[in-house]
């Protein structure tokens, strides 16, 4: 048997350790990537042919493009709003679930309930909105029985508004499960001793809860994002059709095959997301928190 | 009707969690104003839930706390002008020390370079200025102690609590800093209430020795009351030090009762002030560890000593300035004697020599 120590089977067993994260990521995120990467830099004879070169042309024409800014605007709107309110949201639920609910038991099967909109698919939870929002629909009916409004509000469905909700009714998960971990590791004993300097409830989430949740607030920053910025199904179901965003604008291009400029308009979406991981990531030291 | 004076008073105090068994057993306990005091006793025997009831972290369920001449059930840790130390101290981690020690005056709305240089000033009194701005992870134990003795006594309280604050520091750190603590103490000059299960802290440290079993109060009283004079077998061992026998009152002429046991002829034991044994009686009498005298069979007893057990010595300790010799004297084989180091080696045993073991019979105490 070799001495582990030895420079090249040291080398070895590194590269063993990698391999099964190699083995994933390799065909299924960076060849991908490559692949899009390249196209985006080929010409195309506007049938759905390429014709392998280099050229900018794609690039230029996106970022020339008015409707690229006003897509990019429509997109972090929706963004925005979705993480503020999914933050709101997921920060209480993993609050309650860690500060007031004291029986362990009891809290993890209130967090198991949080998972139960996951067991049906997401068309069915975007289409179980309809019967609620829509003109006909309950909060209408409701509204229009108390006498509150006269005229069935429009707002309500197929509508930015919906998409926001959509979005949120999806995505709080995202946030409820990172901040929820990041809490449960609060020692109970630093709430006490908050407690015994005299703080009040409030001081307690301003200047110790929140601070320490940091890094879970963090990750679920990051997949709330990522996953809106990437997703044009809800937009344009929700929507009917009305809004658009950075993603169905490409898919678009895909469906009338102008597959070069949809990979530019993929890669510059790549690399504003990985600018705004980045920031997150410059902001809260997720490794440092996670360690800690 | 802010509270000025330390002194306190818990009266029946019961602590049940269940409802069926109680962690603190109806206790009756009266505390100085600047005293040390130290609770002690084995795990689960209910001091921690004391300390956390008079810190307004529990709740008794029944009897009165009374801190200052004010009963203060109910009342928040702020209005009770108590501070705890929690064990392990429980800092904020993402806080540094400066930020730690400033706490509660920040959430008390103090403004910032107010605050800021109270917190300076306590932290040189627990020289650790040059350690201000790390955070506590960056900290030794004994740092990290200082830090939370410091941000517990910034608000002033009247009444400091600490839960087992030695307890996470080595041995030698252990020592250097419950000097440290006795000298807060003094010189914030207000009441400690201290937890521990360390015998040698208690002694060290208290004015005030409180020895706990199963949510009761055995004994309470000074350090050196509750070393030397234990009340009863429990504390006695205990609190460690003492060889407890057990036997039957044989005699009892004047100021003497003789204990029979079965291995001697008897011992002779000083009767106590208000005499309560007869004859008959099954009783404990304690004889301290280093007041038992080593002679050889044959060899005579010291003048003084009367009935010596005879024995084996089973096992030998060194510990510096005393040997510790183990004998198979009393039945349950923990019959102890600290020999000083000097007469040990005058003459010294070895494991498995026959001995006996005698002591002035005015040092014999009975138990109750």
């Amino acid at each position: 048997m070799q001495p582990s120590s030895t420079p090249s089977s040291a080398n070895l067993a590194g590269w063993l350790y990698v391999s099964p994260l190699v083995l994933v990521l390799v065909p299924f995120f960076v060849a991908p990537i490559l692949v899009v990467l390249a196209a985006s830099f080929f010409a195309t004879d506007g049938f759905g042919g390429l014709t392998p070169g280099f050229t900018l042309a794609n690039y230029i024409e996106v970022l020339h493009s008015s409707l690229t800014l006003k897509l990019y605007l429509a997109t972090i709107k929706f963004t925005v709003l979705t993480w503020v309110f999914t933050l709101i949201i997921g920060f209480f639920v993993a609050y309650f679930l860690v500060f007031h609910v004291r029986n362990q038991l009891l809290a993890i099967g209130l967090f198991l309930l949080c998972t139960v909109p996951f067991w049906t698919s997401n068309i069915i939870r975007m289409i179980s909105w309809i019967p609620l929002l829509g003109k006909e629909g309950l909060i209408n009916q409701a509204l229009l029985a108390t006498g509150i409004i006269h005229q069935p509000l429009e707002v309500l469905l197929f509508s930015d508004l919906a998409v926001v909700i959509a979005y949120v009714h999806q995505l709080t998960i995202f946030m409820i499960v990172p901040i929820f971990n990041s809490m449960a590791r609060i020692d109970k004993k630093l709430i006490e001793a908050a407690i015994d300097a005299g703080a009040s409830r409030f001081d307690i989430m301003r200047l110790i809860v929140v601070p320490m949740s940091k890094s879970g607030i963090a990750l679920g920053t990051i997949f709330v994002v990522s996953i809106v910025m990437g997703d044009f199904f809800v937009v344009k179901v929700m929507s009917g059709g009305g809004s658009a965003s950075v993603v169905s604008a490409f898919y678009e291009d895909v469906g009338v095959l102008q597959y070069p400029t949809a990979a530019a308009s993929a890669m510059l979406l790549t690399l504003v997301l990985v600018a705004i991981v980045a920031l997150i990531l410059r902001t809260v030291d997720i490794r440092q928190e996670i360690t800690r | 009707m802010t509270i000025e004076r330390g002194d306190i008073e818990l009266a029946g105090v019961c602590k049940s969690f269940d409802g069926v068994t109680n962690v603190v057993d109806g206790v009756n306990l009266r505390i100085a104003d600047g005293a040390y005091c130290c609770f002690i006793g084995p795990s689960g025997c209910g001091k921690t839930t004391i300390l956390r009831m008079i810190a307004g972290h529990e709740d008794p369920t029944a009897g009165e706390i009374v801190i200052g001449g004010q009963n203060v059930v109910g009342l928040a840790p702020v209005q009770r002008r108590t501070a705890m130390m929690f064990q392990s101290y429980a800092l904020f981690p993402h806080l540094t020390v400066r930020e730690n020690i400033a706490f509660a005056l920040r959430v008390r709305g103090m403004s910032k370079t107010d605050r800021l240089r109270a917190a300076d000033a306590m932290i040189e009194k627990v020289r650790l200025t040059q350690f201000a701005d790390r955070l506590p992870a960056q900290l030794s134990g004994g740092q990290q102690q200082r830090v939370a003795l410091a941000r517990a006594a910034i608000t002033e309280p009247r009444v400091l609590l600490l839960d087992e604050p030695l307890s996470a520091l080595d041995e030698q750190l252990r020592v250097q800093m419950r000097q440290e603590l006795r000298r807060m103490q003094q010189e914030l000059g207000i009441t400690f209430i201290h937890v521990t299960h360390t015998q040698l802290e208690a002694i060290a440290l208290a004015d005030l020795v409180v020895v706990m079993e199963l949510g009761k109060i055995k004994q309470a009283g000074p350090a050196r009351e509750v070393y030397a004079h234990p009340h009863d077998r429990y504390v006695a061992e205990f609190m460690g030090g003492q060889n407890v026998l057990t036997g039957r009152v044989e005699k009892v002429n004047g100021a003497s009762f003789v204990l029979a046991q079965g291995v001697t002829d008897g011992i002779e034991v000083p009767l106590p002030p208000r005499p309560t044994v007869s004859i008959g009686d099954q009783i404990d009498i304690a004889v301290r560890r280093d007041d038992v005298i080593l002679v050889r069979p044959g060899q005579a007893l010291p003048a003084g000593c009367k009935s010596p057990l005879p024995g084996r010595v089973l096992a030998i300790e060194y510990q510096g300035y005393f040997v510790k010799v183990m004998l198979d004297a009393t039945p349950d084989d923990d019959f102890v004697a600290y020999v000083p180091e000097k007469i040990f080696f005058a003459d010294p045993f070895i494991v498995g020599d026959a001995v006996l073991a005698t002591w002035a019979t005015d040092r014999a105490r009975p138990l109750a």
